[in-house]
């Protein structure tokens, strides 16, 4: 039977149960993730991406770069809905 | 910047956010579904599937300059994120002659490092000025 939870700030997620099933990497995974390492640091260039986004009723593909010029805050959050 | 997709970001401005703001939200609401902007980040939960409350400070030059990450039960402090802006950008126009002690609010005194002052700043400034009045 469904079991009720009580929604919190982080967005609800589920997962694997039971025993944790093997899972061999290929090997070209792990250097894919070896490549994805967080390069973070103040005072170093801030990584470039472009995502799809919602703006004002119209959606568009906005690319970081296009900013340059002006202060920018990248602010990330668990997701919508999720109270504070 | 979340997982969610552009059409849940749709959602939750019309139905909830632009009762909060009028408008609605001004500015981009990006969507990273698969988490991989979250990860170049540092930011990403893989476990949970979501990235947590990140929040960088990015100058004119693609620099980040300061970054702050929490978990998600707690919310941010925008008059902080505000306030950071306004130090930075003070620095960068006193092209790094002047640095913003801390609890530096716009009014409020800044240090010209030197050799001059050198074990000196305890002379010109005090720990209570660190404060809100």
């Amino acid at each position: 039977m469904p079991e009720d939870f009580k929604p919190g700030c982080a967005r609800p997620t589920g997962g694997p149960v039971g025993d944790t099933p093997v899972i061999i990497e290929p090997e070209s995974a792990s250097a894919r993730k070896e490549e994805q390492k967080p390069m973070i640091q103040v005072g170093k260039k801030a990584p470039d991406f472009t995502a799809p986004a919602y703006i004002q009723g119209k959606f568009a593909n906005v690319t970081l770069s296009e900013y340059l010029g002006k202060w920018t805050l990248l602010c990330f959050y668990p997701g919508d809905f999720t109270f504070v | 910047m979340s997982v969610d997709s552009v059409f849940v970001h749709k959602m939750w401005n019309d139905n909830e956010l632009s009762k909060m703001v009028t408008g609605g939200v001004p500015f981009p609401m990006l969507s990273d579904s698969g988490g991989r902007v979250g990860t170049t980040y540092g930011i990403y939960d893989a476990d949970a599937g979501v990235e947590t409350r990140g929040r960088f400070i990015i100058d004119p030059d693609g620099i980040i300059q300061g970054f702050e990450v929490l978990t998600p039960p707690v919310g941010r402090n925008v008059s902080e994120s505000i306030r950071q802006v306004q130090a930075f950008q003070l620095v960068r126009e006193s092209k790094g002659a002047q640095a913003t002690p801390s609890g530096w609010k716009p009014g409020k005194m800044t240090l010209k490092p030197g050799p001059d002052l050198v074990g000196k700043v305890w002379e010109v400034w005090k720990t209570s000025m660190a404060f809100d009045e």
